[in-house]
C-alpha cells in the first residue's frame, strides 16, 4: 500500500450562523484506503464529509474557514469550481436516493451530464461497468429498463454506489450507507467497500463500531466538533491514546 | 304584526332560558345534577321556540297560499295565468298600502276588502295561537328540570344535528347548481337541437328572434364561443406559463432567502386585485398599448377588442397560479433527490431540467389545468375587453366573443325568460360549470396519485 | 471536462431567465397599480368655481328663489353677459350641483356672513379642462366650445377657479353627470352584501367543518361530502351568480337587485373556501389537548367547543376574512343578480335596490365620458384600499390571537 497523501485538512473550522460545529480539525487522507469517521451523534462527522465535496455549500447560513486539500489545490479557493470537484469526489446517502428513471437512466446520468460519454456505445459500456463494480449488474442484467425505485433497499444503495462510480470519480464519500439496509445488505456492501478501494479513495461516515473494525484501514474518532484521534484501526481500537475514544470504545459514552 | 309575534315568541324563548336555569341552579344546591343548569336552560328555551317558530311559518305559509286561491276566485275571468298572479299581487300591494294603483275590474275592491279582513282574522288568531302554545311550552318545559334529565345530551344531539345539516347544505348547494342549469338547459334543448348547439357554426342569438326564427338551425351554433374562449384562454397561458414556471423555479431553487419572502407575496397580490380592475386595465392600458404597436406594423388591422388584448391581461392575472402550484409540486420532492444529483456534479440548472421537473411533473400538469380552467371561467376581464360579436377564428388578432362574455350579454338585458336566447345563456353555463369541473377533477387526480408515488 | 465552461454559461443563462421572470410579474404588477393611482388620484379633487355672493341685507331668506337668486349672483359677475346664448354658455360652465349648493348656503349661514365669495361645482367639461386631462386645441377644449372658452378664460385669469377637495367622491350615490357621481350608495351596497355574506357563510361553514373533521365517520358519504366542496371550490363565479338568479330571485322571488341577494349569492360562493380553510385548521389543532380534556371528563362537544374551536379560531378568521375579500371584488355574480341598476340613492336597508362596489367600477368602466376614467380608478383605488385592510385585518387577528395560546 503505497501511502500517498489524497486529501489534507488544515485547521479546519465550520459553523452554522454562530453556532460552531467542527474545531480545528486536521486530518490527512490517504490514497486508495478506507478510513472511516466515528464518534457519537452531533459530533460533526457528517458535517466533515460534506466539506470534502463541498455540499455545505448549499446551506446559506454555514460558513467555513481553514484549508481542504485534494491532491495539492485547496478546494475552497474562488477559482475551483464545485461541479468539477463533484465529478471527482463522489457521495452516497445515508438512504438510498436513485431517481425516479429507470436503472439504465440512473447510471447514465453522470456520464451524460459531464460528456464523458463520446458514443452511445460508450455509455452502455459504462453503465455496464459500474454496475458490475457495484456487484448490481447479474441481478438487473435483464430489467436494466425498469424504474430504479423498484429495487430492494440493499440493491438501491448498490446502485446509488453505481451511479457514483460510473462518473469516474477518485475519493467516495459515505455517510453512513448501510444504517438503512439488513444485515445481510450490509454484509454485500462491506465486501463492496472491500474490492473499491484498491482503486478508489472511500472516507465512511459510520455510527457503528464494528463496521468501522471491519472495514476501513484508518479510523479518526470525532467528539463534540473536535478530533481527538486518529491513526491505523487497529491501535485505535487496541491501544488508544485519548481517555474520551477510550470511553467510547469500551462503550462508557455514546 | 308577524315582527312583533316573532320578537315576542324570542323574547319568552329567552326568558325560558332564564328561569329554567335558574330553577336548575337551585336544585344543585342539593343534590348532583346529571347536566349543568346551562343545559337545561338551553333545553327548555329550545323545546319552546322550535314548534312555536315552526307553527308560525308553516300557519303563514299556509295561509298565503290559501289566501290567494281565494282572491283567484274574484278574477275567475281572465285567462291569462300571468295576468291574474298580476292582478293578485295588486290586490296586496294595495291591502298593504305599498301602491295606490286601483286596477279597473269588478273583482278588485271586492277583493281587497275579503282580503284585509281575512288578513286581519288570520293575524289574530295566529297570533293567539302562537302565544299560547308558547306560553304553554315554557310551563311544561318547567316540569323537565330535575336531577336525573339529561338536558346536555339532547342539547349536544341537537347541536351534532345543526352540524350535520351545514354539511348538507355543500351537497344541496351542488345539487341546486346542476339543477338550475340542468332544468333550463333542457328547456333549451327542447327548442334547440342540441347538434345545432354543439356543433354549429353560426352564433347569433338576437337575429334569431327578430326574423322569428327560433327553431332555425345555426343561430345557436356555439362552435364560435367555445373557439373564441379556447382562443383567448391559450393566449393566457402562453403568457402565464413561462413567466410562472421560471419565476417558480428561480424563487424555489435559486432565490436567497430574504428575496424570497419579499418576492412571492408580491407575486400573490397579482391573484388578489380584483378582475374588474384587470378589466379596467386592459381598456386603458393595454389596447392602447397594442393598438399603437399594430398601426406601427400594419395600421388598423389590430382590432380595439382582439383576443390578444384580453389574453394576454388574463395571462397576467393567471401567473400567481401557475407560480404557486408549481412551487409546491417542485418542493414536494424530496431533497434527498436534489442533493444526489448535486453530489454527482450537476448544475441547479440540470438537476432542475433532468431531475425535479420530471419528479413533480404531474403536479406541474395538474396546476397548468386548474390554470386553464380558471381562464375560461373568467368573466370581467373579457366582458370589459373581448368583443360581442361571435368570430370564429385562430387569429389572436381579431376579436372574438366566449362563452361567459355571452352569458352576461344575454342575461342582462330585457329578458323574457322563456325565450330560446335567454336560456342558451344557461345552456352555455352549463357547458363551462361541467368543463371546469372535468378539469378540476383531473388535475385533483393527478396530484393525488403523483403524491402516492412519494409516500 | 470539455464541455464544463458550456454547462456553466448554461447555468447562467437559466439563472437569469428565472430572476427575469419574477421581474417580469413584479413590473406587471407595479404598472398597473401605477396606472390606476396617478389616473385615479386627480379624481379626488373637483373644479370649483368662485361667485361673489352679494345679497342685499333686507332680503328674507324663504323668500328667494335659490335658482334664479344663484343665476342672478352669476350674472352680475359678468355685466356684459346679456343674450340668452350668453347666459346659457356661462351658466353650463357651472354643474347642475351648483344651485343645490347654493340652496345649502342659504340654509346654513347667516345673513351677514353670506356676503363674499363662495366656490360652487364646475360642470365636468370645465373640470377635465382645468386638470388637463383634455387638451386645450386652439378656442376649444372636448366639449368646451370658444363661445363657453371665453368665460373660462376669464375665470382663470381672475383665479376664480380652483381645485378642492371633491365632496360628491365619497358622500353621494352615483349620479349621470360624473362630477356628483359618488361611491357612497356601492360602499353601503358591497356593506349589506359583505355583512350578510359573512353571517350566513360563517356558522355554516364552521359547522360543517367541525361536522366533517371531528364527528363524521370516514365512509362514502363524508367522501362525497368534501369531493363535492372541493369542486365547488373551483366552479366559476358567474355560475354562482347563474344560481342566483334562477333560486333566490325567479324561485324565491326576492327584490331584485337588493344587497340581501347579493349577499345570499357570494355566501353561497364564499361557503366552500370557509370550509376548506377551516377543516385544515382544526386538522392542525394537536389531538393532546382533546385528550387531555375528554381525560378529564368532558363530552366531546364540549371539547370541540372549548378546546379545539378556540385554538383553530385564527386559522378559520385567516381563511374567512380572506374568502370575504375575495367575495368583495367580485363582480361577475352580482350583475348576474342585478345589483347592475343605475341607482341614485343611498340603500337604507338591504332590501332596497342597490350597487356594489365592483359593479359600480364596471359600469363607471363602461361609460363614454371622459370624466369617469378618473373617477373608476378612484372608486379602484377605494377598493383596493379596502381589500389591503382586510388582509392587513387577517394578518393582524391570526398573529393577535395565536399569542394567547
Amino acid at each position: 500500500m503505497t501511502e500517498k497523501l489524497k486529501i489534507s485538512i488544515k485547521n479546519l473550522n465550520v459553523f452554522y450562523a454562530n453556532k460552531q460545529a467542527l474545531y480545528d480539525i486536521n486530518l490527512n487522507i490517504m490514497e486508495r484506503e478506507v478510513t472511516s469517521l466515528i464518534g457519537p451523534s452531533g459530533c460533526g462527522k457528517s458535517t466533515l464529509l460534506k466539506c470534502l465535496n463541498r455540499m455545505n455549500d448549499l446551506i446559506d447560513i454555514c460558513s467555513i474557514n481553514g484549508q481542504i486539500m485534494i491532491d495539492g489545490t485547496n478546494i475552497n479557493d474562488s477559482d475551483q469550481d464545485p461541479v468539477l470537484l463533484r465529478s471527482k469526489v463522489g457521495m452516497v446517502f445515508q438512504k438510498p436516493n436513485p431517481f425516479p428513471k429507470s436503472i439504465y437512466d440512473n447510471v447514465a446520468y453522470g456520464p451524460k451530464l459531464h460528456g464523458i460519454a463520446q458514443s452511445k456505445d460508450e455509455l452502455d459500456s459504462i453503465v455496464i461497468k459500474s454496475l458490475s463494480r457495484a456487484g448490481l449488474y447479474e441481478e438487473v442484467k435483464n430489467r436494466l429498463f425498469e424504474p430504479g425505485t423498484g429495487l430492494s433497499g440493499g440493491q438501491q444503495q448498490r446502485l446509488c454506489i453505481a451511479r457514483a462510480l460510473a462518473v469516474g470519480p477518485e475519493i467516495i464519500l459515505m455517510d453512513e450507507p448501510c444504517s438503512a439496509l439488513d444485515p445481510i445488505a450490509t454484509a454485500k456492501i462491506e465486501e463492496l467497500i472491500e474490492e473499491l478501494k484498491t482503486k478508489y479513495t472511500i472516507v465512511i461516515v459510520t455510527h457503528s463500531m464494528q463496521q468501522a473494525a471491519r472495514v476501513s484501514d484508518r479510523t479518526a474518532y470525532m467528539h463534540m466538533g473536535e478530533l481527538v484521534e486518529s491513526g491505523f484501526t487497529k491501535n485505535i481500537f487496541s491501544n488508544p491514546q485519548h481517555q474520551k475514544t477510550q470511553d467510547y470504545i469500551t462503550g462508557r459514552i455514546g | 304584526m308577524t315582527t312583533i309575534t316573532y320578537l315576542a315568541i324570542f323574547a319568552l324563548a329567552v326568558y325560558s332560558f332564564i328561569i329554567n336555569k335558574s330553577r336548575a341552579v337551585s336544585l344543585a344546591k342539593f343534590s348532583n345534577l346529571h347536566s349543568q343548569p346551562y343545559y337545561h336552560g338551553i333545553y327548555s328555551a329550545v323545546f319552546m321556540f322550535l314548534p312555536a317558530i315552526t307553527l308560525l311559518i308553516l300557519w303563514t305559509s299556509i295561509q298565503n297560499i290559501l289566501t290567494n286561491l281565494t282572491i283567484k276566485d274574484y278574477f275567475g275571468d281572465i285567462n291569462d295565468p300571468g295576468l291574474v298572479k298580476f292582478y293578485i299581487n295588486s290586490v296586496i300591494d294595495y291591502s298593504s298600502g305599498v301602491s295606490t294603483r286601483v286596477i279597473e275590474h269588478s273583482g278588485f275592491l271586492p277583493a281587497v276588502e275579503r282580503y284585509s279582513s281575512l288578513t286581519y282574522t288570520n293575524s289574530i288568531l295566529k297570533i293567539i295561537v302562537a302565544i299560547g302554545l308558547s306560553v304553554t311550552l315554557l310551563r311544561l318545559s318547567m316540569k323537565t328540570v330535575t336531577v336525573e334529565f339529561k338536558a346536555r345530551e339532547y342539547v349536544e344531539r341537537l347541536f351534532v344535528m345543526l352540524m350535520k345539516l351545514s354539511s348538507i347544505m355543500a351537497i344541496v348547494v351542488t345539487v341546486g347548481i346542476v339543477l338550475s342549469l340542468l332544468f333550463e338547459t333542457l328547456r333549451f334543448f327542447s327548442m334547440i337541437n342540441i347538434f345545432d348547439f354543439l356543433f354549429g357554426l353560426q352564433w347569433s342569438p338576437q337575429t334569431a328572434i327578430r326574423a322569428d326564427q327560433v327553431a332555425s338551425s345555426g343561430s345557436f351554433g356555439a362552435i364560435p364561443v367555445f373557439v373564441g374562449t379556447i382562443l383567448i384562454s391559450l393566449i393566457a397561458m402562453l403568457v402565464a406559463v413561462p413567466i410562472g414556471l421560471y419565476s417558480a423555479i428561480y424563487l424555489s431553487q435559486y432565490a436567497p432567502y430574504k428575496v424570497r419572502t419579499f418576492a412571492k407575496p408580491i407575486i400573490e397580490i397579482l391573484a388578489g386585485i380584483p378582475t374588474v380592475v384587470y378589466g379596467f386595465f386592459a381598456v386603458i392600458t393595454v389596447a392602447p398599448f397594442f393598438r399603437d404597436l399594430g398601426d406601427k406594423i400594419a395600421p388598423g388591422a389590430l382590432s380595439g377588442e382582439s383576443a390578444i388584448i384580453a389574453g394576454t391581461v388574463m395571462g397576467i392575472m393567471i401567473i400567481p397560479f401557475i407560480t404557486s402550484l408549481t412551487d409546491d409540486a417542485m418542493n414536494a420532492v424530496p431533497s434527498s433527490l436534489k442533493e444526489g444529483s448535486l453530489a454527482m456534479g450537476a448544475t441547479v440548472s440540470e438537476t432542475t431540467k433532468q431531475v425535479i421537473i420530471p419528479a413533480s411533473f404531474h403536479g406541474i400538469v395538474a396546476s397548468f389545468l386548474l390554470a386553464f380552467s380558471r381562464a375560461i371561467g373568467e368573466t370581467m376581464i373579457v366582458v370589459m375587453a373581448a368583443g360581442f360579436a361571435a368570430n370564429l377564428t385562430l387569429n389572436p388578432f381579431e376579436s372574438v366573443t366566449t362563452v361567459t362574455v355571452q352569458i352576461v350579454g344575454l342575461l342582462t338585458g330585457d329578458q323574457e325568460f322563456d325565450s330560446a336566447k335567454t336560456l342558451s345563456a344557461f345552456a352555455l353555463a352549463f357547458v363551462l360549470f361541467f368543463l371546469t369541473l372535468i378539469l378540476n377533477v383531473i388535475a385533483l387526480n393527478m396530484v393525488k396519485k403523483y403524491r402516492e408515488l412519494y409516500e | 471536462m470539455n464541455n464544463l465552461s458550456q454547462r456553466n454559461q448554461a447555468e447562467r443563462r437559466f439563472k437569469t431567465y428565472g430572476f427575469l421572470a419574477v421581474l417580469v410579474a413584479i413590473t406587471f404588477l407595479f404598472v398597473l397599480l401605477f396606472n390606476i393611482f396617478s389616473t385615479g388620484i386627480s379624481a379626488f379633487k373637483a373644479s370649483y368655481i368662485g361667485v361673489n355672493i352679494n345679497l342685499p341685507a333686507q332680503s328674507e331668506r324663504s323668500d328667494i328663489n335659490p335658482r334664479k337668486e344663484f343665476k342672478r349672483q352669476v350674472y352680475e359677475m359678468f355685466p356684459q353677459v346679456k343674450t340668452r346664448s350668453d347666459k346659457r354658455n356661462l351658466m353650463s360652465l357651472f354643474s347642475k350641483g351648483a344651485i343645490y349648493e347654493f340652496e345649502e348656503l342659504l340654509e346654513n349661514s347667516n345673513k351677514e356672513d353670506i356676503n363674499g365669495y363662495h366656490w360652487f361645482l364646475a360642470h365636468a367639461d370645465v373640470d377635465m379642462y382645468i386638470k388637463g386631462t383634455v387638451e386645450r386645441q386652439g378656442n376649444e377644449a372636448g366639449r368646451i366650445n370658444p363661445s363657453r372658452m371665453q368665460y373660462v378664460d376669464v375665470l382663470v385669469e381672475q383665479n376664480l377657479i380652483k381645485l378642492q377637495a371633491n365632496q360628491y367622491l365619497l358622500h353621494s350615490a352615483d349620479s349621470r353627470e360624473p362630477e356628483l357621481a359618488g361611491i357612497k350608495g356601492a360602499i353601503i351596497g358591497s356593506f349589506y352584501a359583505i355583512l350578510i355574506a359573512f353571517i350566513v357563510s360563517f356558522p355554516l361553514g364552521v359547522l360543517s367543518a367541525l361536522y366533517m373533521e371531528k364527528i363524521a365517520l370516514k365512509n362514502k358519504f363524508s367522501n362525497t361530502i368534501e369531493t363535492n366542496i372541493n369542486n365547488l371550490a373551483a366552479v366559476p363565479s358567474i355560475v354562482f351568480g347563474l344560481l342566483g338568479l334562477a333560486i333566490f330571485l325567479n324561485f324565491f322571488s326576492l327584490p331584485r337587485s337588493a344587497p340581501l341577494v347579493g349577499g345570499l349569492t357570494l355566501a353561497v360562493m364564499t361557503l366552500p373556501t370557509i370550509v376548506i380553510a377551516a377543516r385544515s385548521a382544526i386538522k392542525s389543532v394537536p389531538p393532546s389537548i382533546e385528550e387531555a380534556s375528554i381525560g378529564l371528563g368532558a363530552s366531546r362537544i364540549q371539547t370541540l367547543l372549548n378546546f379545539t374551536l378556540p385554538l383553530a379560531m385564527p386559522g378559520i378568521m385567516t381563511g374567512t376574512i380572506i374568502g370575504i375579500a375575495r367575495a368583495l371584488g367580485e363582480t361577475a355574480p352580482l350583475l348576474m343578480i342585478g345589483m347592475v341598476a343605475f341607482v341614485v340613492d343611498v340603500p337604507g336597508t338591504p332590501l332596497d335596490p342597490s350597487t356594489a362596489l365592483p359593479v359600480q367600477i364596471f359600469l363607471w368602466a363602461d361609460s363614454p365620458e371622459r370624466a369617469f376614467v378618473e373617477r373608476t380608478s378612484a372608486a379602484i383605488m377605494v377598493l383596493l384600499i379596502f381589500l389591503v385592510l382586510l388582509n392587513l385585518l387577517a394578518i393582524y387577528l391570526r398573529n393577535k390571537l395565536e399569542k394567547k395560546w
